[in-house]
């Protein structure tokens, strides 16, 4: 086999150096009841079959290349610049082990140090981990830090962050301690805050809030954060991280935590993964915060050196006691969004966002205009807006598939009540023409 | 090593000054040899009820951490908040500006289940040959 | 600007992107508005935008390639260099592995499109579990967990799940051996166990008398790892089985160091009722500096219902993504895990087969037995017997001896051009080095190691500073990982702002 290097005479050297005749000698502490067993799996491939038999299956997906895609819901299509991936394909980032050594892995400490500045420059917070696996259980990690951090045991979510991060925040905490409670929202997609208010009791750690939230709406937070401070809780923002380019920055509405899915940040949708979790935290929860930090010191003769810092925290140390049982994590998903957002810049980043925004608008406008079609998702969007129809979105989405059209998310999936109701999405990768090819096929496919 | 004869000791390396109604806490000479580098500690919050025996405070190295336990039972009057924002006077002063808290016993009996100077000197050379 | 001084890797210039940046500047080539004339802001409510500035940094493309690619050299990486790390499984990891992924048949893919737009990737995900079931003898698994502590914290919500079907809410113990992979304890009691460590015997196996002591109708499971963080076949581990079974605790398969078996003996033969695999180990997916991994999870039939959703079914020739699960734990990421990192094992194991596969594990065997051999005449080696896939050197005479610790040692490696081995962990055995080799090594490879292995030894008698000051060669010295702590400086707006260094001074 061309991956192992041992050949024939060496083996036989190093059994003999070992001092043993054969090679079943080695493993005598495994019973023999149990040795060998029966195992039925497909037979080896040469190199050349195996890149043709994964490339039929690759053509059996429809993907944003073969289909224009308006498909959002938390796995966006955004632009990522060739020097990601060449960056992020040297072997000496991807086959490199976690930074333990740190003379070693200057490297990956430098680059994962520069992540943290950076989200921590979007997101305006004090602090960045390294990485986490998820949006999801980026979440489900925060309202865990929340609930430690205040001694509490409610965590309240809003019914518009993403039903997937709530499915495994809900998963997390089932069986545990710990209770959550879910709160509403209006037709418009705003939060309900007089029932936010009714949930607000001293048991409630932390209320978890997404903008643009999943109906793509961007919400005013001003009186939400002053509910909740008030009630001596946590706020966690879970965001887009490009609609800082252009919206309030996190720590600018009051956030104690900032998280969610930097997916966005120069990396593939890849059927859900990998994809990176961020978690950004004020300096007073700095001791709370889970998984891998960078930090920066000096060496034995004085010049700059990175590290793993603050790693009495973790697993490896702390072991029953972590603040997370976190291990590996999303480190090379952490140098893409480093060399991402390096390469998009400071002027590239508001325009990014703008980008978004413009297209989202006209996209709203155009789509609304139609007879049969209505904008339900009315105030300030980033680039994702609900739009109803006259009839099923499982229906509408065949009939543009047809045209070669990825349509946007069917509601229904989520919110059975949400009937009809289909949430699109327009990124910097649809241009002019794009957008008018879909508004033409939807105007067809409604008609 | 310095282990002064006005203190109480526990077998878990915290020392005790005691004086009317209260005990001032922090962790001996050896213990924070062997912790090496202080880093980081977490201590108790004021009003808190701490228990004999029970841990009360995290103490961080690069790559360790160690409970700290209460010596005797009572409620917590005071910590040392200059800790906080510099660790290492635990290994430079760990009888001085290195107490951790301070608190109102509320068993005083407990005071006779601790140890004196030579009992406690004579552990530790047990656990240096271990 | 002076030259940078060279080092064996890379250079010393460790300026950041802000203290290169340089205003104007700009990198990615974004389209121009689409919409010039919408004034955009005038559009959205004022107390909506954001205030402050952005303030990245400004680069050219070309200067942002040459830092990048220049960090990339100061890494030691599988591609550069051996790294004998121990419980790490450090192998090669083939390279039409990153093509295939890359394929944008997969990479373009949503995972909320509908199930008829993606029966490649379903098919690619019903293959690789029904593998994964033949390899570990296991009857179901779930692909979501993203990383093997992930898939252990699922574990833990299958084992609590279970038992309360069972009208069994009593069971709120886990038992880890003390030599056990620090995740086990950290997941047990994250998901709120209360976790009790079993002792290891004078064999570096589990203490059977002690277990048989522990083990009671409180226990939820028990967590093991075999061959052990010691590299050792628990030999005792059909009895460990019935001792657990007989209480009612189901056995937990900790699958880091599965690569010393595939082929050979299978969890699920051993009696273990919940198994995860570290993909990034066993089925050599790269580690990409600490992660993306890979952690799915099998098991024994009665605990399927309570796997995550969804589930793929196949129906003849198509695949569908099952949903109704009214039993399940729910689920514990977003979609279906790591799909790109999946598909990569799925490319393994497909190019192996299964004699492949075998070869890997019994290659991984014979380079650390002969490396164990090599090795343990002239370390102390606590438990010298044949080993699985990896073995435990103790640096402890030389650290009473000559003040010199495993860690030194490791360090000193790095200058003969080697990666460190696991160090001060397993914690049964003091001033551990733990080594795993693994299989894509060649013998000359093996052979230079031990090498530098017996000359250290040497420069610890004779010149022990140079090993307690290593590395000499690296970017840089030893870091000061107390100030670090101590002082936490975790971003670039950290470090413009600190004012305790003379930062620039350092600047080459």
């Amino acid at each position: 086999m061309s991956y192992f290097p041992l050949t024939k005479e060496d083996q036989a050297e190093m059994l003999e150096t070992i001092g043993v005749e054969h090679f079943g000698q080695l493993l005598q502490a495994i019973p023999t009841e149990i040795r060998n067993p029966k195992i039925d799996l497909p037979p080896a491939l040469s190199e050349l079959e195996a890149q043709r038999w994964f490339q039929s299956l690759a053509d059996l997906n429809a993907t944003s290349k073969t289909h224009l895609s308006f498909l959002g819901a938390g796995c966006y299509e955004h632009f990522i610049p060739s020097i990601v991936r060449h960056v992020t394909g040297r072997g000496e980032f991807y086959t490199s082990y976690t930074p333990y050594q740190p003379e070693a892995s200057q490297g990956t400490l430098q680059a994962l140090f520069e992540y943290q500045g950076l989200m921590c420059e979007l997101t305006g917070m004090d602090v960045a981990n390294g990485s986490h696996y998820d949006g999801a259980s980026a979440l489900a990690e925060s309202v865990l830090m929340g609930l430690h951090h205040t001694g509490r045991t409610k965590a309240v979510l809003c019914e518009s962050v993403h039903p997937e991060f709530r499915e495994v925040v809900k998963t997390y905490l089932t069986g545990t301690r710990f209770e959550i409670e879910t709160t509403g929202f209006h037709p418009d997609f705003r939060t309900n805050l007089e029932e936010l208010k009714k949930k607000l009791t001293a048991d409630v750690a932390c209320v978890a809030i997404q903008s643009p939230n999943f109906f793509g709406l961007v919400e005013d937070l001003t009186e939400l954060e002053t509910l909740v401070h008030q009630n001596g809780s946590l706020l966690i923002l879970v965001s887009h991280p490009l609609s800082f380019g252009f919206y309030k920055s996190a720590m600018e509405w009051g956030a104690d935590v900032a998280c969610g899915e930097a997916q966005p940040l120069g990396i593939s949708p890849s059927f859900g993964g990998p994809w990176l979790g961020y978690i950004a935290v004020t300096r007073a929860l700095v001791r709370r915060i889970p998984g891998r930090l960078a930090g920066v010191t000096t060496d034995e003769s004085g010049r700059r050196a990175f590290c793993l810092t603050l790693q009495a925290r973790e697993q490896h140390i702390r072991r029953e006691k972590a603040s997370s049982n976190i291990c590996t994590n999303q480190a090379l998903c952490a140098l893409a969004a480093a060399v991402y957002l390096a390469s998009i810049g400071k002027k590239g980043i508001r325009r990014v966002a703008e980008l978004n925004l413009e297209r989202a608008l006209y996209l709203r406008k155009a789509v609304g205009a139609l007879k049969r079609v209505e904008a339900v998702t009315t105030g300030s969007v980033f680039n994702e807006f609900v739009v109803r129809f006259e009839k099923p979105v499982s229906a509408v989405n065949a009939a543009l598939f047809e045209k070669g059209i990825i349509g946007g998310l069917d509601l229904v999936r989520y919110y059975p009540k949400l009937r009809n109701q289909m949430l699109v999405c327009a990124t910097e990768t649809k241009s002019k023409d794009d957008l008018d090819r879909f508004v033409s096929a939807l105007k067809e496919v409604t008609a | 090593m310095n282990f002064p004869s006005d203190l109480k000791y526990t077998k878990s390396h915290e020392w005790v000054r005691k004086s009317e109604g209260s005990a001032v806490v922090g962790i001996t000479d050896y213990a924070q040899h062997e912790i090496s580098d202080v880093v980081y500690i977490e201590l108790p919050k004021v009003g808190q009820k701490v228990e004999q025996g029970k841990a009360v405070s995290v103490v961080e190295s690069v790559k360790a951490a160690f409970d700290i336990y209460a010596p005797v039972s009572g409620v917590i009057k005071k910590i040392n908040t200059l800790l906080e924002s510099d660790p290492a006077l635990i290994n430079k002063d760990p009888y001085g500006k290195g107490w951790f808290f301070e608190l109102t016993p509320d068993r005083p009996e407990q005071f006779e289940s601790l140890l004196a100077r030579d009992q406690y000197e004579h552990l530790i050379k047990q656990e240096a040959k271990g | 600007m002076e030259q940078s001084k060279l080092t064996t890797l890379g250079t010393q210039d460790s300026r950041l992107l802000f203290e290169r940046s340089k205003r104007g500047k700009e990198a990615a080539m974004l389209p121009e508005r689409a919409f010039p004339k919408e004034d955009l802001a005038a559009n959205i409510p004022a107390k909506l935008l954001r205030k402050s500035e952005v303030d990245f940094p400004e680069l050219s493309e070309p200067e942002l390639v040459r830092y990048f690619v220049n960090l990339s050299k100061k890494n030691f990486s599988v591609d550069t260099h051996f790294y004998p790390l121990g419980s790490c499984t450090m192998k090669y990891n083939p390279k039409i592995h990153e093509d295939v992924a890359a394929l944008s048949g997969f990479a373009c893919v949503s995972p909320l499109q509908p199930e008829e737009e993606v029966q490649g990737v379903l098919r690619i995900f019903d293959d690789l579990a029904e593998a994964l079931k033949q390899l570990t003898g296991m009857d179901a698994f779930t692909l979501q967990p993203a990383a093997g502590a992930h898939g252990e914290l699922l574990g833990m919500m299958l084992a609590r799940a279970y038992h309360a079907s069972r009208g069994e809410k009593r069971r709120n113990v886990v038992l880890v051996p003390d030599s056990s992979h620090g995740t086990n304890p950290a997941s047990a009691a994250q998901y709120g166990y209360e976790v009790v460590q079993v002792p290891s015997d004078e064999r570096g196996r589990v203490c059977l008398a002690a277990l048989e002591k522990l083990v009671s109708d409180r226990v939820a499971c028990l967590m093991l790892t075999n061959p052990n963080t010691l590299g050792l076949f628990e030999t005792d581990i059909l009895k460990i089985r019935d001792l657990a079974h007989a209480k009612g605790a189901l056995l937990y398969y900790d699958g880091a160091n599965l690569n010393a078996l595939l082929g050979t003996v299978r969890p699920g033969d051993m009696g273990f009722d919940i198994v995860h695999l570290n993909v990034h180990k066993t089925f050599t997916t790269p580690h990409g500096g600490g992660g993306p991994g890979a952690g799915p999870v099998g098991v024994v039939k009665a605990l399927e219902p309570f796997l995550p959703k969804p589930v793929v079914r196949r129906n003849g020739t198509r695949y569908h993504l099952d949903y109704d699960r009214p039993n399940s734990i729910g689920k514990i990421r977003s979609f279906f895990g790591n799909t790109g990192i999946l598909i990569r094992a799925y490319v393994y194991i497909r190019m192996l087969g299964l004699e492949g596969l075998r070869q890997a594990s019994h290659d991984a065997v014979l380079a650390a037995n002969y490396l164990r051999k090599k090795l343990s005449s002239a370390y102390l080696n606590p438990h010298n017997e044949y080993c699985m896939h990896e073995f435990v050197l103790s640096a402890r005479d030389l650290a009473a001896e000559h003040h010199v610790h495993a860690h030194d040692i490791g360090k000193r490696l790095l200058d003969y051009g080697f990666h460190a081995p696991t160090v001060h962990f397993p914690l049964v055995v003091k001033e551990a080095l733990m080594i795993e080799p693994t299989e894509t090594e060649s013998k000359e490879t093996l052979d230079a190691f031990a090498d530098a292995m017996l000359k250290i030894l040497k420069e610890i008698e004779e010149t022990p500073d140079l090993v307690r000051k290593a590395p000499h060669t690296m970017p840089i010295r030893r870091p000061n990982e107390v100030e670090a702590a101590r002082k936490p400086i975790l971003s670039s707006r950290d470090l413009k702002r600190d004012q305790s260094h003379n930062w620039s001074a350092h600047q080459p």
